[in-house]
């Protein structure tokens, strides 16, 4: 039995390929403008018997393919983060144009969850275009190690006038790292008001596109005074929970 | 098409080309979202095609009522009683707007942070493509939201037609009198516009009808809480929307037909959707036509919605008039009451809304409640932390407009929702 979890986000098209009911292969390829031909590429390359779909172009999946079925972005984020990690209580995900803060029992069941607006403030695409103003690349904050507190304060949750702010930064000759941390700080604020509206419970594991920007984590941490877990499956957890969907459905 | 519906669209002067382009993109839309519905009830096609001729034989109808000297009153708001309208031998019809017309025309008038019903009633009239608002021999405002009370005295300047009667906002006494004047002075009015004096008979009669049609709505209601469901949350809006300006009497005959039909269904045990489909109870801001964005996308990600506590849904029937009565005054006074007990977030306080959501959920066997308010409808937006913490059943929170670049994300709400029921 190969079961293929495919999480199609807004930027990146996520795949966890599970077969004999064992998680075998995460990858990941841009989303780019042909999501349906990528996802039928994977297709072609692991044969699964079932397919499951999540994520924004997981309709666009289902009605091309037949051995398919999808669920919502938010239960397979909690039913991958339940898999990975059995102590998940709260689960922030923070994708391309979507940002997720969910809450769940002990069971793993959804309790509550909020999703930003038509807003692209706090999400992954608003870091992405702050970092092109900074002249950094979005996957270089991965490894990026930014010490310090934050001293420079961005105050506009809209990306464009964010930008004007960064570059007026600039022009005053405030160093870039600086503009950085208070870029990353606005994204933690408005994650911050979304958290607070659902039950913040620990394990709170951090999810999605940019669980893995140290800066954030660190932020984050400050801010809500519990620890932050980040897994190296991390930005795979929609998959990978789209994935053990599969294989309960099929042998259900 | 036919040629007599343009000119009698010109002679209406309704804008052709706006309106085309309207007619055009509703026809795509009802197609989508109505027709390929499955199976639906045979009873739902005379409601097809009273859409379908929502801007023709319906007008066409109207127009030769007013050549037999019948007035058309257009009203936006379910707290002004149809029943004094058809007591002077008149023609009611609601004009609220559910579509994104005209938008860029009313920004020029209204604020932009207005909500949308506003706009689009605004909208329509700017770009003159709402055949009923052309029909009109009077319209009735009120003053139920702050928005609605300022746009009236724009429309008013536009069509020289606006009546507007004041809706109080407490539920004291002293409110209940000034309701009860109110409704005094809307009688003067209409029979001074019609030049019919009410009698007891008219307004018994006035009562009866609009009493018979509410009856009709009610048990259309009490079908939707069998599982499987008898008939989808669309269908059921759409019959709700059209009883806002079709013909009272054929419109309450259609809906008990359907309401035959759906009986014979439920003892056959057959649905709309599996039975055990995750039900949906939806309340607050009302959905005009063709505002159906909500319940296709509730619909189409595994639920059915089992209710509305709306305007257009049970806030419009919830309860009779007393057809016993020995004077128009005595009439009025009974109108008075039954429509003071329409729960609308206009009024301060209003914790009788709560009560009717928590039985309309428990009838209906809701297992999950949207609430959906229109951006900027502040009532309602506020009323929403109080529902929430009152009602024990798993709570969804929408804010959104009649614009569609939201889809995307309702439906990921939506469906992570249901998901949870």
């Amino acid at each position: 039995m190969k079961v293929l979890g495919l999480d199609v986000g807004s930027t990146y098209i996520k795949v966890a390929f599970f077969e004999k009911g064992n998680l075998k292969v995460l990858e990941r390829d841009n989303t780019s403008y042909q999501p349906l031909e990528k996802c039928l590429r994977y297709i072609e390359k692991y044969q699964p018997d079932q397919v499951v779909a999540t994520g924004y172009g997981r309709n666009l999946i289902n009605t091309n393919l037949e051995n398919c079925i999808t669920i919502s972005e938010i239960k397979a984020f909690a039913i991958g983060a339940k898999f990975i990690h059995p102590k998940v209580r709260t689960i922030l995900d923070i994708g391309g144009q979507d940002t997720k803060a969910i809450s769940l029992d002990e069971k793993g069941k959804v309790v509550k969850f909020e999703m930003n607006d038509r807003c692209s403030a706090g999400t992954g695409r608003f870091l992405e275009i702050m970092c092109k103003a900074l002249g950094y690349k979005i996957e270089d904050l991965n490894h990026l190690e930014i010490e310090g507190e934050v001293k420079v304060k961005i105050s506009s949750l809209c990306t464009v006038f964010a930008e004007s702010e960064v570059i007026s930064l600039i022009a005053q000759g405030v160093p870039r790292e600086e503009i950085l941390k208070g870029v990353h700080l606005s994204v933690v604020y408005k994650v911050l008001s979304m958290l607070k509206r659902i039950l913040i419970r620990e394990d709170l594991v951090f999810a999605g596109g940019c669980s893995q920007n140290k800066l954030l984590k660190r932020l984050l941490e400050n801010q809500l005074k519990i620890k932050v877990i980040t897994l190296k499956e991390s930005p795979f957890l929609g998959a990978i929970g789209a994935g053990i969907f599969g294989l309960k459905s099929t042998t259900s | 098409m036919g040629q007599d519906y343009i000119s009698m669209w010109q002679d209406l002067g309704i804008n052709l080309e706006n309106h085309d382009c309207l007619l055009k993109a509703l026809a795509d839309i009802y197609q989508q979202i109505y027709l390929s519905q499955e199976n639906r009830p045979e009873g739902m096609r005379y409601f097809d095609f009273v859409i379908s001729e929502a801007h023709g034989l319906r007008i066409k109808e109207l127009l030769e009522a007013k050549k037999q000297g019948k007035k058309v009153i257009g009203t936006f708001c379910v707290y002004v009683p149809e029943e004094m309208i058809l007591a002077v031998n008149g023609i009611c019809v609601g004009l609220c707007a559910g579509a994104q017309i005209g938008f860029d025309e009313a920004e020029k008038v209204l604020p932009k942070n207005t909500c949308d019903l506003i706009k689009a009633f605004i909208g329509f009239k700017l770009t003159q493509v709402c055949p009923y608002t052309e029909s009109c021999d009077l319209l009735v405002g009120e003053t139920t939201c702050d928005g609605k009370k300022k746009a009236y005295e724009i429309l008013d300047k536009l069509t020289r037609k606006v009546y507007v009667m004041e809706v109080p906002h407490r539920k004291t006494e002293a409110s209940k009198e000034l309701f009860l004047k109110e409704l005094f002075s809307l009688k003067d009015n209409l029979e001074e516009l019609s030049g019919v004096k009410m009698s007891v008979e008219s307004l018994k009669e006035g009562i009866k009808i609009v009493n018979e049609k509410r009856k009709a709505l009610m048990r259309l209601e009490s079908l939707r809480a069998y599982d499987p469901a008898p008939i989808s949350g669309l269908d059921a809006l759409l019959v709700n929307q059209i009883a806002f300006y079709d013909d009272p009497v054929r419109f309450t005959q259609k809906v008990n037909e359907l309401c035959d039909e759906l009986e014979e269904k439920i003892k056959k045990g057959i649905g709309v959707k599996p039975k055990g489909t995750p039900r949906i109870l939806i309340t607050s801001c009302p959905f005009a036509l063709p505002n159906w964005k909500l319940h296709h996308i509730i619909e189409t990600s595994g639920a059915v919605v089992v209710g509305e506590e709306s305007c257009v849904g049970r806030r419009y029937y919830h309860t009779l008039v007393p057809e016993n009565f020995s004077s128009v005054e005595e009439g009025i006074r009974l109108l008075a009451e039954r429509y003071l007990k329409t729960h609308c977030a206009c009024f301060t306080p209003n914790t009788e809304r709560i009560e009717d959501i928590k039985n309309m959920a428990k009838n209906l066997k809701a297992q999950g409640i949207i609430y959906y308010s229109i951006q900027f409808c502040t009532p309602y937006l506020f009323e929403a932390y109080q529902v929430e913490k009152e009602i024990n059943l798993p709570f969804l929170k929408i804010d959104t407009n009649y614009s569609m670049e939201d889809v995307g994300q309702l439906k990921t709400r939506c469906e992570a929702f249901i998901e949870t029921l």
